[in-house]
């Protein structure tokens, strides 16, 4: 248990290392947001519109950023050919967990960063119960990374990469989806923080079954 | 054997058409064999005889599909890949019934052919999600890693499905009967408001699709053998 | 010198149901050289990549004992070094990056002085520092074997192993590989005559599905 511990941190590092270095996906991510909140921003001009209409955009807009930076952990060990050497290093367990923690990190900062430039551009979007908004953001993000992260280790192993992630990942990722987007409107009409309980235990109980099936499948996926 | 399960397949579902199109509904007292009349339903009831077992062999088709998807991970055996995917092929075909048949149902009950009740959207991801399965199988070229990578898909899709089925209905009232939004709300239909005969021709049609569907299933699943025989012989 | 023992039994695999190779079997036991050939296309990648547990044959059965303990498949990683055309590694880090990562993750005793040593023996030392990226195709091979040696593996796998390598690369490869024999097995896919008499035993893939 130790090592695939020690052995998963190495992996995170080197991914963190190697996203620094690169800057790819953190930059394409947060252009991916800029444009779409300035998109949203453009169309609505000063018009106002019911406070579910931008609950339901902040998810959209963090459902396709996970889209589009969350299978490159994946799909560059597999472009680049370096899937061989982690397999030749390490436990597929190791990578599976070093991967996942470096997804819900990097999709936790993008919802983040998503969920203030929200509350800073909508005045109409007024958040009631901080409580209730922050938590369902850290249990959605999580989710969305959870989910995502074994979805993207099919997805690196098949053709046409880019255009299958999202078709595989949407029917997976509704029941997190609606039930964030829920949560995030009780915040809004400024529920109590025990009427989104249901909510959590949803979204708790499946990333918690997300990760387990995750380790079950990944050696499978993972090896040729 | 086989043949005989074949023909009782096809006496029961010629029964059930006659049966379910045929039997006239009467208002106040019926005899056994005639059908009430269902206020709210009316002559529409009909329709359950074919809706709901269609959808139920949709379910087993998939149920099916995912078993052996599991089965392939743990032997590897490739034709427990073919089993898998003829019985989603058949899923499919059976899924998209029951959403045919179901809109129809719909746009005359409830005046629209599609609601977004919560039975709907549940159709309608099962739709998408084994739509997403065969994009992905035809996404991959080599046989034993399509097989792993589907069956893979499959298992994490089909273990969020019970999540839907909790999430659905806290999130939109439905119109389904035995659903949260159902004002009678007194439980499926066939419990209280199914007269006898209803009875008979109902299951008749459940055993009827079953067998079709296995019946169906063992068909593809003989095409596929040879397509994958032929295949390698290239 | 520790015992270790590569029992491989009918082994045979398909790729769509066409048959690449079969009934491949064989002892080895520290000390031995193994040679593989064959066609471009016979599989001897594949051989290779099945014998280091990343890929399930289709039939046979291969067990790797050391010190008399049946290592389990998904371990095999923790014993080997392969050395493959389809290995690369990280571009964006520096070769001492690259090392520094991997001996981290297989949790080596005194990384620094075992990856200075095998730097220095590749001729590599000088340029440590500098992104993988700007490596020619030989300093990118001879870091591969830098990679493949840091833990001493028991048994050492090499696809092509001259590939891009010069006179001098090739020189301190065999002198590595010389070292791999005497401390345990070796096996390597080559169609290099120099190599193949170099071994104890030659496994002759003959491209099954190229004659049909």
């Amino acid at each position: 248990m130790r090592a695939i511990g020690l052995s998963s941190y190495y992996v995170l590092v080197k991914e963190i290392a190697s996203e620094l270095r690169t800057r790819y996906a953190l930059n394409a991510l947060l252009m991916f947001v800029v444009t779409t909140l300035s998109v949203i921003v453009f169309s609505l001009g000063s018009e106002h519109v019911p406070y579910e209409i931008y609950c339901g955009t902040l998810w959209v807009i963090i459902f396709f950023s996970a889209m589009s930076g969350l299978s490159r952990t994946f799909v560059t060990e597999e472009e680049r050919g370096t899937t061989l050497l982690l397999q030749l290093i390490t436990s597929s367990n190791s990578v599976l967990l070093g991967k996942l923690f470096y997804n819900v990190i990097l999709n936790f900062a993008i919802t983040l960063i998503t969920a203030i430039a929200y509350l800073i551009l909508f005045n109409d979007f007024v958040v009631r119960t901080y409580s209730i908004f922050w938590l369902t953001l850290l249990l959605g993000s999580v989710g969305l990374a959870s989910a995502s992260t074994i979805l993207a280790a099919i997805v690196a192993k098949a053709n046409s990469k880019g255009t299958l992630f999202p078709v595989l990942a949407f029917p997976v990722l509704v029941p997190i989806l609606l039930t964030a987007i829920k949560a995030t409107i009780l915040s809004v009409e400024g529920g109590m923080f025990n009427e989104a309980f249901p909510d959590f235990q949803v979204l708790i109980s499946f990333t918690i079954v997300i990760i387990a099936v995750s380790f079950l499948l990944f050696d499978f996926v993972w090896k040729d | 054997m086989h043949y005989l399960f074949k023909a009782a397949s096809a006496v029961i579902i010629t029964f059930v058409i006659i049966a379910g199109i045929g039997i006239p509904m009467v208002q106040g007292n019926h005899g056994f064999f005639e059908f009430p009349f269902i206020p709210g339903l009316e002559e529409k009831a009909r329709n359950i005889f074919f809706h709901v077992p269609i959808a139920w062999a949709t379910t087993l088709a998939f149920i099916m599909s995912m078993i052996y998807g599991i089965q392939y991970l743990r032997k590897q055996d490739i034709e427990y890949d073919l089993r898998s995917v003829s019985s989603a092929g058949i899923g499919m075909i059976l899924c998209v019934l029951a959403t045919v048949t179901g809109a129809v149902w719909a746009k005359f009950n409830w005046g629209a052919f599609w609601n977004w009740d919560p039975r709907e959207v549940s159709i309608f991801i099962l739709l998408l999600i084994y739509g997403a399965y065969f994009v992905l199988r035809s996404a991959i070229d080599e046989d034993g890693k399509r097989a792993k990578l589907s069956s893979a898909y499959s298992i994490i899709a089909g273990i969020t499905v019970p999540f839907f089925i909790f999430v659905m209905p806290r999130l939109m009232g439905g119109l389904h009967p035995g659903s949260a939004g159902d004002e009678s709300g007194k439980g499926p239909v066939l419990e209280l408001k199914m007269s006898g005969m209803m009875l008979v021709v109902f299951f008749s049609s459940l055993i009827g699709f079953t067998i079709l569907y296995f019946w169906m299933y063992s068909v593809k699943l003989r095409a596929n053998r040879i397509e994958h025989q032929l295949k390698s012989q290239e | 010198m520790i015992s270790i023992t590569l029992q491989v039994k009918n082994i045979a695999k398909e790729f769509n149901r066409k048959k690449l190779f079969e009934n491949i079997s064989f002892d080895a036991d520290a000390g031995s050289a193994i040679a593989v050939t064959g066609k471009n296309g016979s599989g001897k990648s594949t051989l290779v990549k099945i014998l280091c547990g990343l890929l399930e044959p289709t039939r046979g059965t291969w067990v790797l004992t050391v010190e008399d303990k049946k290592i389990p498949h998904e371990e095999y990683y923790k014993n080997i070094g392969l050395v493959s055309p389809y290995l690369n590694l990280y571009d964006e880090f520096s070769g001492i990056e690259n090392l520094d990562f991997i001996a981290k993750i297989r949790r080596l005793q005194n990384p620094s002085t075992i990856i200075e040593s095998v730097l220095e023996d590749f001729g590599l030392f000088k340029h440590r520092k500098k992104e993988v990226k700007y490596y020619s195709s030989g300093m990118k091979q001879r870091l591969k074997y830098c990679a493949a040696l840091l833990h001493k593996p028991e048994i050492l796998f090499l696809d092509e192993p001259q590939s891009n390598l010069d006179s001098e690369g090739i020189s301190v490869v065999r002198t590595y590989m010389k070292q791999q024999r005497e401390r345990g097995i070796l096996i390597f896919a080559t169609n290099d005559e120099d190599d193949l008499s170099y071994a104890d035993a030659v496994i002759k893939l003959n491209s099954l599905n190229i004659e049909k």
